[in-house]
């Protein structure tokens, strides 16, 4: 089946999220749709699932104007989607997900279990899957759970598969598996929508590209293409994601971590006995592929969940201690989740500026909270930082994400810090927000503050790391100097030890 | 915790399944096992160490007239005590192998457990006298019907994301109308879908505003309860009390006698030998409970209070099944609540479900938003309070107070994660916007 | 490389692109409404509106349920006017004496007696003002405290206690009876935060448990020896001392300090949240419990320390009902008055100074109610359907604002819990 978009226009408020888009996808080709985080890709796809609503222009497929009015329209007209957040029960059966929306029964819409999971073999047979229909959901790998969303389009006969984001998820390994299936669904005439902002996955599966940037089409290729080229489109000039950053002598180590091992809420070992060591003057990245226990590294670092081993600030031990120990200790953190762990959106800005210091001088005297000081901190602070808001009392939820990102910096930055652990520091950022947030990053080196950066996302770390931790299930697999070759790093990640990794790289 | 929460965290390789087992099966938790053997020791030590050796506990076991006459039931109690708190402790104790042994423990056999310890407790309780066994259970079934109704009212909702605090509301909206309307029209039977549509009318009023108008769950449940509490006592006081014959003295479902089955000792009498609105409610556990697992509707109904979007990209109309099932739960707890007027005393009094809607919830929520949970629960609650009026006829050591705090005490244990974990459906309670 | 079309790139109009689509604007956004009506006048003005729907649906109760009403409704074929005056009349009748009992009574010899019925007001407001923010102060927190029905019960057992068995002097019986009923009510709301914090068990479910623990515990307190009154068998407990009763106000009613209490409790928890270290606290895990974690505020602590004032909140209404209007235990000590500190808490939105008014509001209507049945014979329970509707309105601002075609926004409730899984 052929589809094509027809100046797809979509609007939310003032801000228009698609502009006039247009696309033709074949059948059996891999449709790569490019773009940054926030271009629109997400809502085009939405707007075609019959998720969201067009403001203007029209669906074709197969040259017949269709338009629909929910998902299931989508699914019976043969377009299927695999979101970035799966859309499966976690309770559920693979077979119970599968059928959701299209049991089959017998009669008296009675379940016919045995139909359900026969459905699911069949497709997983005709594909090379290979997937228990009785398994649990939730108790699968991410993996497996994604082939899961794959066969539930399927099963409907998707002749249109929409893939989001899907490897954001997944390890290299599974990131390859991925991209063979797609190009066996492909070869047997499925045309396939990739949406991806990653050029290595596009340079190697794309038929066709599309580049989005703030909602509009700013380019179309076909392969062979020149991967810097595409990275200029997305970002809409050069990217120099090089930081200004002078070498510089590092000094006595501040962060120390030993035989770090956190357990998650599942029992599952997210971090198993991990060493690293953090200098002033110094910032080591941690990379790796999402989900392979950084999050858990620095919420443990940080007394925020239960640890067993050994975390050392300047000498003193930390691990074990409240979350407000940590922090007193010299600790400053920048949390992945900006929205839910870095800010309270429904407080001010101002408030969010002392979060963490609100508790004393000048902004309390005894139990007594002082509104003044707060706001005087707070004008100082949004000017130092440039934060744009209409004013420090507006709710911190009216910023947009860089300005947010700004006051969790202000607000960690202005202690006087021994260690600042950055999370993900600039995702979900425009590309001026990551430069400034760059620049702020290295400033606290340079003034010798011991940095840690945990970043999916390989050039944000090649561009700041003095050195390199990779991480990969759990463990460091290395570390390695700044400059160390994206090859290697890739190896790494996907799980191959330093020596291995350099000898094949 | 949402799905993508849970499925993020998973990503990646994490660690080998094969070699960490933690892996593959989540930790059990070791409230139970503990809770079941902290129980049976203070049971073996409180009650069997302290009760005198020479008395012993009568249980009658049939009535004078029923068709098998079967012996009174007399233990030693200090033996049977020992015997049935060891008994637990030797459950608790295959509970807490299994959960070293990361296998999957028999539920059966901590609920036996559990039951072992109640019995305990009531031979402990009836040390020296004799009790009416089957009248006991009875009692205790008569009590929970109307419980076993809520907590269905409640499953119907909860499993389907809505959070219903308002079953007091709809059972008492349930027994005001059927009372009302069977005095009217004569007929119990039209008073009984009058029940129906009082319980709807109230469901109808927290689906419009816990759906279509997204007001907060909690509020709405507990605004409605205080309103149907209101809109009764005034229509109480200012009609059914001034002219009771009219508006207030409906004809009572009688017993109706299933031929043989109701001749078995004590189970027959207990079961088979109750009205019409019991007989419904055996259905409808059933029923519910078949529907919610096995068939396409429990599915979707499931994957609603689970995983809304998820539902919603799998082309069902999320708000519209919860709308629904909303309105089913209105009617089901409106016919339990015919069962306060109808089935039991003949006639409405003020407030007369005397929060008996919050102890459905509690049984709900003890059986974990299941069917046959929250009948467990339902027949446990209405156990102990019937236990308490029985009991004090017999005058026996603890304040019947205790008796009637109990199903209390015990859903908080339950929250608590004293006595295993309770988990509601993942969506319970969030409203859906798509 | 082959870029068919690569068009230059204007910078697009409008703000930089957000990572993702910006939702469309809340209620509560109050710029972004074209209202001309100053921001906190909306609560009030919903507040209003509210009122009158309730009223109104509280007409067509009294109407229908009116004997004189269903009278005339017999022949309201023939003569149509009959039931029209008949409906007039009864409505107005009854609402006329509900404004006498509450606010003015028209109908009073003396000034004194004009006025008389604003202390019944302020009595029956007592309570409620004190009971809303043990209630209104915990939804800051992110907590739904369904509690204070127990916590008031509990609070007054241990000031009743005090109030009759010691012998003390005057002033000092009456401070330690206060002080003993506080600390009973905050144990009581303290067990729900522990329970919250240490196994994260969802405080509606533990609270609704809790207060059925705390009726039957009264109630066997009420039949031990240490509270049953000598010679009696209904559980009534000994009268409290005179010199642990908390003085009245006003000579010939039975309003007392416990109202002055109320509002210092109003005061303080107005300070609490808006001018304390401990409320910031409060509020930053109300509205995001992880970002509070993360900024090393101890979240279960909150937990706990916000229902322990909440305990000692709901004990202020306690002792006033104990040692001040009732001055005996009685298992109906603290009856109803959990569910309308719910009421009054939402229709004040959580906010102290809104609690004072709602509790005024119900204060008047619950004193209203008795004057209107003695007067009229309407049943006084048409103020608790009253009071459910005015909340039920305020909670769905959206119904209200297309009955009156209000085109403001906000002023309503929003969502204030979060499941049972939160």
């Amino acid at each position: 089946m052929r589809l094509e978009l027809k100046g797809i226009t979509k609007r939310f408020g003032t801000f228009v999220a698609n502009d006039a888009i247009d696309l033709v996808v074949e059948p059996g080709e891999v449709h790569c749709l490019l773009g940054e985080n926030g271009a629109g890709k997400s809502t085009l796809m939405n707007v075609l699932f019959g998720l969201l609503h067009a403001d203007d222009g029209e669906v074709l497929l197969d040259d017949r104007p269709v338009t629909f009015a929910s998902p299931r329209a989508a699914l019976a007209a043969g377009i299927g989607m695999v979101n970035q957040h799966f859309m499966l029960v976690p309770v559920f059966t693979v077979a119970e997900n599968v059928v959701l929306g299209d049991e089959p029964t017998r009669g008296g819409g009675v379940l016919d279990r045995a139909l359900a999971a026969r459905r699911v073999r069949d497709v997983s047979a005709r594909f090379g899957f290979e997937l228990d229909p009785e398994a649990i959901v939730g108790d699968l790998p991410v993996g497996v759970q994604q082939r899961v969303e794959i066969v539930k389009s399927l099963v409907h006969d998707a002749k249109i598969l929409i893939l989001d984001e899907p490897t954001a998820v997944l390890t290299p390994q599974e990131t390859d598996e991925l991209l063979v299936i797609m190009r066996g669904l492909a070869d047997a005439g499925t045309a396939i929508v990739f949406i991806t902002h990653k050029l290595r996955e596009v340079a190697a599966i794309a038929d066709r590209i599309t580049v989005i940037r703030r909602g509009r089409v700013v380019g179309q290729a076909v392969p062979p293409v020149d991967t810097a080229e595409l990275a200029g489109l997305m970002v809409g000039r050069d990217v120099t994601l090089t930081v200004d950053k002078q070498p510089i002598e590092s000094g006595e180590v501040r962060l120390c971590v030993r035989s770090l091992t956190v357990v998650d809420e599942r029992g599952a070992t997210a971090v198993a006995g991990i060493d690293l060591d953090v200098r002033a003057g110094e910032i080591l990245a941690v990379a790796g592929v999402q989900g392979n226990g950084q999050t858990e590294l620095c919420e443990a670092i940080l007394g925020l969940r239960p640890a067993t081993g050994s975390v050392t600030v300047d000498g003193a031990e930390v691990l074990g201690r409240p979350v407000r120990e940590t922090l007193d200790a010299g600790v400053g953190f920048i949390p992945e989740d900006r929205s839910s762990d870095g800010i309270i959106s429904s407080f001010s800005v101002a408030e969010n500026l002392i979060l963490d210091i609100h508790d004393r001088a000048p902004f309390a005297s005894g139990v007594a909270y002082r509104l003044d000081a707060c706001r005087d901190n707070a004008v100082s602070r949004v000017d130092e930082f440039d934060i744009r808001t209409t004013s420090v009392d507006a709710t911190a939820g009216s910023l947009s994400g860089g300005n947010q990102q700004k006051v969790v910096l202000a607000r960690e930055l202005s202690r006087p810090l021994r260690v600042l652990i950055a999370s993900q520091p600039t995702r979900g950022l425009d590309v001026g927000s990551i430069e400034y947030v760059h620049r702020r990053v290295v400033r606290e080196r340079d003034q010798g503050t011991a940095v840690l950066v945990v970043s999916t996302e390989l050039d944000e770390v090649l561009a700041l790391a003095d050195r390199i931790a990779v991480m990969y299930g759990g463990r460091v697999m290395g570390v390695v100097p700044g400059d160390t070759s994206r090859d290697v790093l890739g190896l790494m990640m996907a799980g191959i030890p330093l020596a291995e990794a350099e000898a094949e790289a | 915790m949402s799905a993508d929460t849970t499925s993020n965290r998973a990503a990646g390789p994490a660690v080998d399944p094969a070699a960490d087992p933690a892996m593959v099966q989540p930790r059990r938790g070791w409230g139970t096992p503990v809770a079941l053997g902290v129980l049976a020791i203070v049971t073996l030590v409180g009650f069997g160490a302290t009760v005198s050796g020479e008395l012993s506990s009568g249980f009658r076991l049939s009535d004078a007239d029923d068709v098998v006459a079967v012996p009174t039931l007399t233990v030693p109690s200090q033996t049977a005590i020992i015997v049935l708190g060891v008994l637990a402790l030797a459950a608790a104790g295959y509970v807490g192998w299994a959960v070293t042994t990361r296998r999957r423990p028999l539920p059966i056999v901590a609920i036996a457990g559990g039951l072992l310890l109640v019995a305990a407790f009531l031979v402990w309780a009836v040390a020296g006298a004799e009790i009416p066994l089957v009248s006991l259970l009875q009692g205790s079934l008569f009590l929970a019907v109307p419980l076993v109704f809520g907590s269905m009212s409640g499953v119907l909702c909860e499993r389907a994301g809505v959070i219903n605090i308002a079953i007091e509301g709809q059972l008492l909206a349930g027994a005001f109308a059927s009372a009302v309307i069977a005095s009217l029209t004569g007929s119990i039977y039209v008073g009984l879908i009058a029940a129906m549509a009082a319980g709807l009318l109230v469901s109808w009023l927290l689906a419009v505003f816990a759906i279509r108008f997204v007001v907060d769950q909690i509020v709405l449940g507990f605004v409605l309860n205080v309103l149907v509490i209101g809109v009764t006592n005034f229509l109480y006081g200012q009609v059914l009390a001034n002219d009771g014959d009219r508006w207030n003295s409906p004809e009572r479902f009688q017993r109706l006698r299933i031929p043989v089955l109701a001749d078995i000792p004590v189970v027959g009498p207990v079961l088979f030998d109750q009205t019409l609105i019991v007989y419904c409610m055996y259905v409808t556990v059933a029923g519910l409970s078949f529907a919610l697992f096995r068939t396409r509707w429990g599915l979707r109904v499931r994957a609603v209070g689970e995983h809304p979007k998820a539902a919603d990209t799998a082309g069902l109309d999320v708000n519209r099944i919860r709308f629904r099932n909303v309105l089913l739960s209105g009617v089901v707890a409106g016919f339990g609540g015919a069962f306060f007027t109808l089935g039991s005393v003949g006639s409405f009094a003020e407030e007369m479900t005397s929060g008996q809607g919050f102890i459905a919830l509690a049984a709900l929520i003890f059986g974990r938003w299941s069917p046959l949970g929250a009948l467990v629960g339902a027949l446990l609650f209405g156990f102990a309070s019937n236990l308490q009026s029985v009991l004090s006829i017999i005058s026996t050591p603890i304040p019947s107070e205790f008796l009637l705090m109990a199903p209390y005490v015990v859903t908080i244990f339950a929250v608590a994660g004293l006595v295993g974990k309770v988990r509601a459906p993942a969506a319970d309670g969030i409203p859906y916007r798509p | 490389m082959s870029a068919t079309t690569a068009p230059p790139n204007p910078p697009p109009p409008g703000p930089p692109a957000p990572p993702t689509p910006p939702a469309p604007p809340t209620p509560v956004d109050a710029s972004a409404s074209p209202a001309r009506i100053p921001t906190w006048l909306r609560g009030p003005l919903l507040t209003l509106c509210a009122l009158i729907l309730a009223l109104a649906v509280g007409a067509i109760l009294i109407a229908v349920s009116d004997e004189d009403v269903r009278a005339a409704a017999a022949y309201f074929g023939a003569r149509p006017g009959d039931t029209l005056s008949a409906i007039v009349g009864a409505v107005a009748d009854a609402y006329a004496a509900l404004f006498r009992g509450a606010v003015l009574d028209t109908r009073a010899e003396s000034a004194a007696g004009l006025f008389a019925p604003i202390a019944d007001t302020l009595l029956f407001a007592t309570p409620l003002i004190a009971g809303g923010l043990a209630v209104a102060l915990p939804f800051k927190a992110g907590m739904f405290n369904i509690g204070a029905e127990g916590q008031i019960a509990i609070a007054a057992v241990g000031a009743a206690y005090v109030g009759f068995t010691c012998q003390l002097p005057l002033v000092i019986h009456a401070v330690v009876a206060v002080v003993a009923g506080l600390v009973c009510g905050a144990v009581w709301g303290g067990i729900a935060g522990v329970l919250r914090a240490a196994t994260g068990a969802s405080e509606v479910i533990t609270t609704i448990m809790l207060n059925y623990i705390a009726r039957f515990g009264l109630l066997y307190l009420l039949s031990t020896e240490a509270f049953l009154r000598p010679g009696r068998n209904d559980p009534i407990s000994p009268p409290i001392a005179d010199s642990a009763a908390l003085p009245a106000l006003l000579s010939g009613s039975r309003l007392n300090v416990g109202l002055i209490l109320a509002i210092l409790a109003a005061v303080f928890t107005w300070w609490l949240l808006t001018r304390s270290t401990i409320g910031f606290r409060f509020r930053a895990v109300g509205a995001n419990p992880d970002a509070a974690r993360t900024a090393g505020i101890s979240v279960p602590r909150a937990y706990i320390g916000v229902m322990l004032i909440a305990g000692a909140l709901a004990g202020v209404a306690g002792v006033s009902q104990v040692l001040g209007s009732e001055r005996v235990l009685t298992t109906g000590i603290s009856a109803g008055l959990g569910f309308d500190a719910i009421t009054v808490a939402l229709l004040g939105r959580a906010n102290p100074v809104g609690v004072v008014g709602a509790g005024l509001l119900f204060g008047a209507l619950n004193a209203g109610a008795i004057t209107m049945q003695a007067q009229t014979g309407t049943s006084l329970d048409i103020v608790t359907v009253i009071q459910a509707l005015i909340v039920l309105f305020i909670a769905a601002p959206e119904l209200v604002r297309r009955v009156f075609r209000l085109r403001v926004t906000g002023g309503g409730i929003g969502q204030l819990s979060k499941g049972w899984n939160a």
